[in-house]
């Protein structure tokens, strides 16, 4: 009996895992997704923050970003000379205003004589969270300010930002 | 079967005998460039000493983000992100990789001091940590 428990486990593990990996692709060939596959950059920065996806930013903001990691929004945020530059050509390569297919309407609006350093200042973002009023994030401890994405978006670490996967702590469900 | 347990067990004695020889080596290096033995106590001294941060003028320490207590969780002081435990007897995945406990050093002795830890203050702290 106990025989046919593991294959049947594992066959059904696999369908599970398929059923996923499906839904990602999907969710990828529709543009919403943002999935952020590089180990390197995971373990790098992913200590301090989510690794936001390289999309997020024109090439330029990660170029000067990754020129002044002693100096990385208050904090030093140095790394090796090989990880440094292995970074900087993964996330310029990747960046919103290179990257193929990626989606463009994040960096639609933003002047290409700025370099954003946040990605907070892009138009785009403020434009869609113009409705979120700051005592939702300033007031919460787990929250402090909008650059923490995963708190509010539930599917942020797996590069999703999609408006049903939103819950704000204390006040849940989000609509535009 | 009984070959994969057996090969399982030496991988993983290997393992465990590489973790505790990550910091023993390191503290080999450092000793080298020491004057004096490590001290786990000029390590927690140090640990809670508050140094001004020129940038915001605020007054912080490790213990800011980390806590006094090496087997608490800390969080971060700007971000609220939590950090996990120093303490190995708490979180094992600590001082389990010499080129993370350099970053880490070279980044936060920075940020905290605004100079590099020198190898002295490294070895302390090393020794400090391990015990915990």
């Amino acid at each position: 009996m106990s025989k046919h428990i593991i294959p049947i486990t594992l066959f059904a593990m696999a369908v599970a895992g398929q059923a996923y990996a499906d839904k990602d692709e999907y969710r990828e060939s529709h543009g919403a997704s943002m999935p952020v596959k590089n180990e390197l950059y995971q373990k790098e920065c992913g200590d301090c923050h989510i690794a936001y996806p390289a999309e997020l930013l024109p090439a330029r903001s990660w170029e000067h970003l990754m020129n002044k990691l002693d100096k990385h929004f208050g904090e030093n945020a140095e790394l090796s000379e090989d990880n440094r530059q292995a970074l900087s050509r993964y996330l310029t390569e990747n960046a919103g205003d290179r990257s193929r297919g990626s989606p463009g309407k994040l960096l639609k609006s933003l002047d290409r004589s700025q370099t954003p350093e946040r990605i907070t200042e892009l138009p785009y973002f403020k434009k869609e969270h113009r409705e979120i009023p700051a005592r939702f994030y300033e007031q919460n401890p787990k929250m402090k300010s909008l650059s923490n994405c995963e708190v509010c978006h539930t599917r942020a670490a797996q590069g999703s930002f999609a408006e049903g996967e939103i819950n704000i702590p204390g006040i849940g469900r989000w609509e535009d | 079967m009984k070959r994969k347990s057996l090969l399982l067990v030496i991988a993983l004695l290997a393992t465990s005998g590489a973790n505790a020889g990550v910091v023993d080596d390191l503290l080999r290096q450092y000793q080298a460039q020491a004057s004096q033995p490590f001290d786990a106590e000029r390590a927690k001294a140090l640990w809670t000493a508050k140094h001004r941060d020129p940038e915001t003028g605020k007054d912080i320490s490790c213990s800011t983000c980390h806590t006094a207590d090496l087997r608490k969780a800390g969080e971060h002081n700007t971000t609220g992100k939590p950090i996990e435990p120093m303490a190995p007897s708490i979180n094992p995945q600590r001082l389990t990789d010499a080129a993370k406990i350099e970053k880490w050093f070279k980044r936060n002795c920075k940020g905290t001091f605004n100079r590099e830890c020198t190898p002295q203050e490294k070895g302390d702290f090393l020794t400090y940590f391990r015990n915990q």
